[in-house]
């Protein structure tokens, strides 16, 4: 490929690797302003949530420039289309972010239970869909197939957490009836965590797709299936 | 800054109409490809910058062209001058039968130049913007027919930049070339066209989509779009350029 067309390549990546620093950085901050219930953090989230629509934007257009324009191929054609739908997967992730700081921001509660957070594990699901996301920007970067595939056995533990949530509320909910307004919103936190790990499980994806052009969409449990090949 | 402009152009072939009221705004130091199906007037047009249409019997053209605001049709234009200015490279690559160094530096002894540190200086920086010194500096003594097709190619790109032209015109530079030596001439117009006007006219469009800063489609001798080559090739205006560059008509 001439050396003009890669350093469009270099560039799309750049772009895609400041969307996503952006993004864990809008989930990170989304993270602390629930758990100490910090509201002007979270009002810090939803403004920024406008660059990660700009960005969203800026790579869509570049990618349709680069296709237009250069007529990517094989491998470079499998990147161009990973970045697509990363860029699309970061900008969900992003809205996520900003949809759990709009929790915060409505909150009337001066602060949340500790308790209940913890019997939740609010902060473990946080911790996981954050180290989901930072794994999968690793793998992106090293072009590693481990690390990629080592994302879909990460989300077990957030889908795990997520099923326990509403039983678990249910019962805070009949002890504490005062608190069904807050716990009903409260699971909108949880859906979002648990949506995040199934973009991020996209990503994944994407990235073994561009790597080893294998299509891992829709496979379910024989992700792991992959996953004893490698 | 303009570098050429051209204003409501016509050109005849004896009778035949070959291109109809062609007007359009070439910037400096950009790269301009003209595409559009075989006998649309790309080549003609191309030619009409450095006045090699006069070359041709009974052909006429209405209108004017002006390089850094001079009309170059006006009477008296040294037309050596111009094509020293605006050089050219053609299809198939054309070397004089004569060794490297000669071919490049012909043009500047026929035009006066005597000092020959001087033009060895000179081959040395043109064959070295042609990106081809490295693999030339060791037989700069061997025939130019010596050469690879992509090789020769680059020679008549340096043998045209020796003069120091502003403008470099090349008609389908790639198209008789093997795709290594075509993205070694692509990645060339990359380079030039941070010192030179380039305009270029090709078959291929996704070497136009590639090379260039701007697109002009031509049909049947009208100029139907001219635009940035990103618009062209992501939404063009013209249902026409549209069909063209899908591939649902040429």
């Amino acid at each position: 490929m001439v050396k003009f067309i890669e350093s469009e390549l270099v560039q799309l990546k750049k772009e895609v690797d400041e969307m996503w620093t952006l993004v864990y950085n809008q989930l990170d901050r989304a993270s602390e302003a629930v758990l100490t219930l910090n509201k002007e953090l979270a009002q810090q989230v939803i403004v920024r949530e406008k660059r990660v629509n700009a960005f969203e934007l800026k790579i869509d257009s570049d990618v349709e420039d680069i296709i237009a324009l250069y007529n990517p191929v094989a491998v470079d054609l499998r990147f161009v289309l990973a970045m697509l739908k990363i860029n699309t997967d970061l900008e969900r992730l992003g809205d996520f972010a900003e949809g759990i700081a709009r929790f915060v921001v409505k909150c009337n509660e001066p602060a949340l239970d500790p308790e209940l957070l913890k019997e939740l594990r609010l902060e473990e699901m946080f911790a996981q869909v954050l180290s989901m996301l930072e794994t999968a920007k690793k793998a992106l970067n090293e072009e590693s197939l481990e690390l990629s595939t080592s994302v879909f056995a990460k989300d077990n533990l957030v889908d795990e957490i997520n099923s326990e949530v509403s039983v678990k509320l249910a019962d805070y909910i009949t002890k504490n009836p005062e608190s069904m307004l807050l716990c009903l919103n409260l699971i909108s936190v949880f859906r979002k965590l648990e949506r995040s790990g199934d973009h991020i499980n996209n990503l994944a994806e994407e990235i073994v797709f561009y790597i080893d052009a294998k299509v891992l969409k829709h496979q379910g449990k024989t992700d792991e299936g992959y996953l004893s090949q490698i | 800054m303009n570098k050429i402009d051209v204003k409501d152009v016509n050109f005849y072939y004896g009778d035949f109409h070959a291109l109809k009221g062609v007007s359009m705004q070439i910037k400096e130091k950009s790269v301009v490809a003209f595409i559009g199906p075989s006998g649309c007037g790309k080549s003609t047009f191309l030619r009409l910058f450095n006045r090699m249409n006069d070359l041709i019997p009974n052909t006429r053209m209405e209108g004017q062209i002006l390089i850094d605001n001079e009309d170059i049709y006006a009477k008296g234009v040294p037309v050596d001058e111009l094509r020293k200015n605006v050089g050219m490279v053609f299809q198939r690559p054309n070397p004089f039968p004569k060794t490297i160094f000669e071919n490049v530096a012909y043009g500047l002894r026929v035009n006066g130049i005597k000092d020959n540190e001087f033009i060895r200086h000179r081959v040395e920086e043109t064959l070295k913007g042609a990106a081809l010194w490295d693999e030339v500096k060791d037989k700069l003594k061997e025939s130019a027919f010596a050469l690879s097709g992509g090789q020769q190619q680059r020679l008549c790109i340096a043998r045209a930049m020796a003069v120091s032209p502003s403008i470099l015109l090349m008609d389908e530079p790639a198209s008789a070339l093997d795709p290594i030596s075509t993205a070694k001439v692509e990645e060339l117009i990359h380079e030039l066209k941070k010192d030179y006007t380039i305009v270029i006219v090709t078959h291929n469009m996704q070497q136009a989509a590639r090379v260039s800063d701007k697109t002009a489609y031509f049909y049947l001798g009208e100029m139907i779009e001219f635009d940035e080559t990103k618009k062209i090739f992501t939404n063009p205006a013209q249902i026409s350029t549209q069909n063209y560059i899908t591939g649902r008509f040429g």
